[in-house]
């Protein structure tokens, strides 16, 4: 114990001193910070850019349907030709042409409008514009049938199902996406971490061997002792930049939040536009008490319960990946020849991943996300994505939860006992690169 | 109980490979043992297995009359052949970690290193980090983390590999001084007679082999052929190596100094050199006259010869 801890203490220092590793914890919040006031305030600057769009309106309609925004605004110009317009308008600077032309009825003359602009046009744009005219040809349609437009007011009002489970606990729409986003959220750490972290682990074997100083180290300590040493004080240096991360980016949104007097609900509507966020955010800008109910919502998330698995699916994947990641760095004189054996350890976290975004969040107990959060290499991610709903009644089943640890345990027992296996070897192979074939090979040593 | 490490049909394969085949050890307390054999014959597979690195797959090894067990690793000094430190870890620091996973308590550690430190004049270096070092400085740190612990054990895996010729010396001195306060002291190597000259006992190893093992001086008795060199000095050419040529079997010969002196290596039919010395009396001086004592190379290549 007293030999492990010594690696471990080492590992860390060396880590935690290096000097791109010290760089990279104090610069990434501020990067990051950074980032997000740059997009807020470019989102900014785009908004309070004006549009000026000329209308050149033959027609006997339209005639004051277009009404300037904030970010639009109208010009309408007569008694010239559709040349003769594009021309000026290109001069003027402005940003298109709406062309609508002379028919005799409404249906021809929104068939036949144009709209000319120098570059393609913005989505936002385009929707203005098209709304003006959906609702112009809606109205007409109406006169059409006979319908008033109060009338069809009354008759056009949403529907939404009210939902609930068996036992009579009222659902929140969209709360199931909050809950998935949550678990995704712990999984995309973990992720973000084996991959981070598992290559320090995998780096600092390789300086090992490079520098020839394993042998030395291993007359003194068992290699697995050194490998358990290194995985454990490589992820507390992983932990400490996390804990550092995490701490300063709240205290700078704080500072920028309170200097700047930057709106927080601004970022959260960026956010909103980001996969995953969909329908959270969203909802939730909805009203007031709505807000409250997914508040009340979110404080029923079994926050303990959820912060345990969290931990346990953790470490036990990251002491699984981490391993492997180790083994690979026994195996190889030099980083450029991991290629090939980090690739099969990418992909199932990747696929996790994806399993978690498409599958879990529509269907979060089919049998999709059942067999992922089942399966050891994936389950960390995506039983994390899961768990926010619950564990039994309406949320995982018991029995899930204790397979999937349960594969977990026997999954991390075995790729350990492989992975020492091959990094005993392997540290002691110096020059040829080594195949699958090798691997196995040494398995038998 | 004379020896401090018995290795008893110690064997061991990887895959299909037999690295080590039956090999049997004697290594007396307080000497030092050379381990001589090619590169590949398995020497450093057997050193590993001593510094339980890896697991023998048949036999069983004694160290100081016990099983060797895991604890034992505290009573061995091993500098391996592909030895190195970590680059960016200051020296002092590295060697308090090296000599802490020996067992050393941290003021132990430090008291002896210093010592150390200041007996091969490197106090100064304490705070310098392992790559702004020379090969050679690296190599003097990487000797006194093998011996800090003061091993009963040492293993010396190509002790000379790499070292400078004054470095080199340096070594062999502290090593010689280790042994007369008791320790004992392994070298590997495949340059045989890079360590002839300090081993008191060998071992010959060769394709996974123990082809022999002893006391130098007894092996080299053992292998002792009755071979002569003799000068002698000679008036003019007067028949005289025709008449030796006739009556003893020559091995080669050749006249020097401009004709004045015949050098030529007879080889006698036993140890008793009294008729062929007496002769030659009378017919020509004997300025000199020295039984070849063969290597350690040339018991290597007559063993692997005539096995």
């Amino acid at each position: 114990m007293g030999k492990l801890s010594l690696i471990i203490k080492r590992e860390y220092l060396a880590k935690v001193r290096n000097k791109s590793f010290v760089v990279m914890t104090f610069l990434s919040p501020i990067l990051m910070v950074g980032m997000v006031v740059l997009v807020v305030y470019l989102t900014k600057i785009n908004d309070n850019e004006i549009r000026t769009i000329a209308v050149l309106n033959e027609s006997n309609y339209f005639t004051t349907d277009f009404h300037g925004t904030e970010s639009t605004s109208f010009v309408r110009i007569r008694d010239i030709d559709l040349e003769a317009a594009k021309d000026s308008v290109q001069k003027m600077g402005f940003y298109g042409l709406l062309y609508i032309p002379d028919e005799p009825d409404l249906e021809k003359v929104a068939s036949r409008s144009f709209f000319y602009t120098k570059d393609a046009p913005g989505s936002n744009v385009l929707d203005n514009l098209e709304n003006v005219f959906e609702d112009r040809l809606r109205l007409r349609r109406l006169q059409e049938l006979g319908v008033s437009v109060s009338d069809f007011e009354s008759v056009g009002n949403n529907f939404e199902i009210n939902t609930a489970n068996f036992s009579g606990e009222q659902n929140l729409k969209g709360i199931i996406e909050i809950k998935a986003f949550i678990g995704g959220a712990f999984g995309y750490l973990i992720m973000m971490f084996i991959i981070i972290y598992g290559g320090f682990v995998m780096r600092s074997v390789i300086e090992e061997k490079t520098s020839r100083i394993i042998e030395v180290i291993i007359s003194s300590v068992k290699p697995f002792q050194l490998m358990l040493g290194k995985i454990i004080g490589t992820s507390l240096a992983g932990v400490t930049q996390f804990a550092i991360w995490i701490i300063s980016a709240v205290l700078m949104f704080g500072i920028l939040i309170l200097v700047f007097d930057i709106d927080p609900s601004g970022l959260n509507s960026g956010a909103a536009n980001a996969p995953g966020l969909v329908g959270g955010a969203a909802y939730m800008a909805a009203s007031d008490s709505a807000m409250q109910l997914y508040a009340n919502e979110l404080f029923r998330i079994p926050w303990v319960m959820l912060i345990c698995f969290f931990l346990i699916y953790f470490i036990l994947g990251y002491l699984i990946y981490s391993s492997i990641y180790a083994a690979i760095g026994a195996a190889v004189d030099n980083e450029t020849d991991t290629q090939q054996f980090i690739f099969p350890i990418i992909l199932p976290l990747m696929l996790a991943i994806y399993v978690g975004f498409f599958s879990v969040f529509n269907n979060p107990h089919g049998p999709i996300a059942v067999a992922f959060s089942l399966f050891p290499l994936t389950s960390p991610i995506v039983m994390l994505m899961r768990l926010p709903g619950g564990i039994g009644e309406g949320g995982v089943p018991i029995w899930e939860l204790v397979v999937s640890i349960f594969l977990l345990i026997v999954t991390f027992i075995g790729i350990v006992w492989l992975a020492a296996k091959i990094y005993r070897v392997g540290i002691l192979m110096y020059g040829k690169k080594p195949s699958y074939r090798d691997l196995f090979k040494w398995l038998k040593y | 109980m004379n020896n401090i490490l018995v290795a008893k049909e110690v064997s061991k394969q990887f895959g299909n490979h037999i690295a080590l085949n039956k090999v049997s050890l004697e290594i007396p307390k307080n000497s030092i043992y050379g381990l001589l054999g090619p590169n590949g014959a398995g020497k450093t597979t057997l050193i590993r297995i001593i510094n339980q690195i890896i697991n023998p797959d048949q036999g069983v090894i004694y160290f100081d009359g016990k099983l060797l067990q895991p604890h034992h690793i505290s009573m061995i000094g091993y500098l391996p052949e592909e030895r190195g430190l970590y680059k960016s870890m200051k020296v002092g620091e590295q060697a308090l970690y090296l000599a802490q996973l020996k067992g050393l308590s941290k003021t132990d550690a430090k008291n002896r290193l210093k010592y150390w430190f200041d007996r091969l004049e490197i106090g100064d270096w304490w705070n310098k980090k392992i790559q702004e070092l020379s090969k050679g400085m690296a190599q003097k740190i990487q000797f006194i983390v093998t011996v800090l612990h003061e091993p009963k054990l040492l293993i010396f895996d190509e002790p000379f590999s790499g070292f400078d010729p004054i470095n080199a010396n340096l070594i062999k001195d502290e090593i010689l001084l280790l042994r007369d306060k008791g320790t004992t002291i392994i070298f590997s190597t495949h340059r045989m007679e890079s360590v002839e000259e300090l081993c008191e006992y060998i071992a010959l190893i060769h394709k996974s082999e123990k082809l022999l093992d002893g006391k130098l001086s007894d092996i080299k008795k053992a292998y002792k052929n009755n071979i002569y060199k003799v000068g002698l000095g000679v008036q003019s050419a007067n028949g005289l190596l025709e008449d030796l040529k006739d009556k003893f079997q020559i091995l080669s010969s050749e006249y020097v100094d401009g004709g004045l002196q015949l050098n030529f290596t007879v080889q006698l039919p036993s140890n008793d050199t009294g008729p062929f010395l007496s002769h030659l009396s009378g017919r020509a001086n004997v300025n000199n006259f020295t039984e070849t004592i063969p290597s350690a190379n040339d018991i290597f290549i007559r063993t692997v010869q005539t096995k």
